[in-house]
């Protein structure tokens, strides 16, 4: 038997494909959309909230919708909670700018609507960068931040089981 | 001049036997350039000539002594002045006295063992060389010849597939399979990645060869990682159930053998990095290490013998036509 020189480069065997995984709705299902920024309240304790709304088939989250009201400071809260106790490294929030809350500025500094726009935008990339994380996707914190109608500051922080 | 020592009052050159039929192979030098050089393997004799050629005809050179050596060493970058040799011959090619005109010795080294294959590397250098001394009393004359040695196997008897089952809970989980362990360079790696479930958005997967050179020893080993091959297996987002074919010919690589704790001073070993990138850029990978040996080159085959050889394959069954065709023109 001769000594063949050329290499065998066939496939491996593998199982045919079920053509109900092939064609069916993927099980990765994820968007969360940041929008409809409102701005409650009179002269100085003015504050904008944005509407979160999440849709997903991922299992680990309870509600495959919800949709809640957050503000930025809720955004920093998270931000916080998430470098303490998840490992990832968590990536930046749209700025806090401090100067447009300075005083005696010619336009409406954080309530100008071009800022407020490029604040929900980068809100909403933040927020799907980290929910789309599979080491922070168990995190009391997050689940809390987008399907709880408020947040609970004193909550206990931990993992959720699927 | 020469009082200095600057002009030379004799030159040396080595000249091998079988120069003229010697094959050569290409070799990195420190710098990155790629040079030739003499081949040999492990047990071939290294026999040759040294010429002794004095500058200035009828001016005696008196030295100490001729010799011509051959050395196989171990260089660490870090500890240049420390060679470590692990083969170290020498042949006395004239007793102390003096030359009156130019002149040959002839040498022979037989049956030499070169245990390693040569390698030039990020850290460590290993090297072989011949070197024809005359010896004197200020300064020496010398001259070094490099070879390159490489260390042949043949088929490995074990040699089985790397399968395995790895992800992260509930979020991804694969079966990647390669084909055998054990690789030659010029070897296909076949393979494939079965996907079980994918609850992450898969961007693309590509397949990495690292090599890793390891030098030191105890407290101050020191790795260096170099990727040297990027392959893209697939671009696209896959479902669950999808399997995906990996065919990477290694011979476009600049690929060495894996060498294991060599003299006990360096490794050199090669790893397969399976890498899927996410949307987010997020990088997921599993790393196995894979074995490479040189294969000897043999006898090639007539053109309509390894086209049969290929179409037994594609068919998957004997086409005794092709075979009998290429008998009748083998004959």
């Amino acid at each position: 038997m001769s000594e063949a020189t050329v290499a065998d480069t066939r496939r491996l065997n593998s199982k045919p494909q079920d053509l109900t995984d092939a064609y069916g709705p993927p099980s990765n299902f994820l968007e969360i959309d940041v929008f409809d920024p409102q701005t409650i309240g009179v002269g100085r304790n003015r504050f904008t909230t944005y509407e979160v709304r999440m849709k997903t088939n991922l299992p680990i989250f309870k509600l495959k919708e919800s949709c809640v009201r957050r503000r930025y400071s809720d955004f920093e809260w998270l931000k916080n909670e998430l470098e303490r106790d998840s490992k990832i490294v968590v990536p930046p929030l749209p700025g806090k700018a401090l100067k447009r809350q300075l005083p005696f500025r010619g336009d409406e500094g954080i309530f100008e609507e071009s800022f407020i726009e490029e604040r929900r935008a980068g809100l909403e990339q933040f927020i799907n960068r980290i929910a789309g994380h599979p080491l922070a996707q168990n995190e009391r914190c997050l689940h809390m931040f987008l399907q709880d109608e408020s947040i609970d500051r004193n909550y206990i922080p931990g993992k959720v089981r699927q | 001049m020469s009082f200095f020592g600057f002009g030379q009052t004799a030159e040396i050159d080595i000249v091998l036997n079988d120069a003229e039929t010697r094959k050569k192979a290409e070799h990195k030098t420190e710098d990155g350039k790629k040079d030739k050089y003499f081949l040999f393997y492990d047990g071939e004799t290294v026999s040759g000539k040294v010429n002794v050629t004095l500058k200035t005809p009828g001016k005696r050179l008196e030295h100490y002594g001729i010799k011509i050596e051959f050395v196989g060493q171990i260089e660490l970058y870090y500890d240049r002045g420390n060679h470590h040799e692990f083969v170290s011959l020498v042949k006395d090619l004239a007793r102390p006295g003096e030359l009156t005109q130019s002149q040959t010795f002839d040498f022979e080294f037989t049956h030499v063992e070169k245990p390693y294959e040569s390698y030039t590397g990020q850290n460590v250098k290993l090297r072989y060389f011949l070197r024809a001394t005359v010896s004197r009393r200020l300064n020496d004359i010398s001259k070094e010849m490099d070879i390159v040695v490489q260390t042949l196997c043949t088929y490995p008897e074990l040699n089985s597939s790397i399968k395995m089952e790895v992800g992260i809970e509930d979020c991804l989980h694969i079966e990647f399979e390669y084909n055998k362990s054990k690789y030659h360079l010029r070897d296909v790696i076949v393979g494939k990645i079965y996907f079980l479930l994918v609850r992450i958005k898969i961007k693309h997967m590509e397949i990495n060869i690292i090599k890793r050179e390891t030098t030191g020893t105890g407290p101050s080993v020191y790795h260096e990682n170099d990727t040297i091959a990027k392959y893209e297996i697939m671009d696209g987002a896959p479902v669950r159930g999808e399997s995906i074919p990996i065919r990477l010919f290694l011979a476009g690589y600049e690929l060495t053998p894996t060498m294991r704790d060599i003299n006990k001073k360096f490794s050199v070993r090669y790893y397969l990095n399976l890498v899927l990138i996410d949307e987010e850029e997020r990088r997921y990978f599993k790393q196995q290490e894979i074995t490479l040996w040189r294969k000897g080159d043999i006898v090639r085959r007539s053109m309509s013998q390894q086209a049969s050889i290929a179409a037994q394959r594609f068919e998957g069954s004997n086409s005794e036509t092709a075979s009998a065709q290429a008998k009748e023109e083998s004959n």
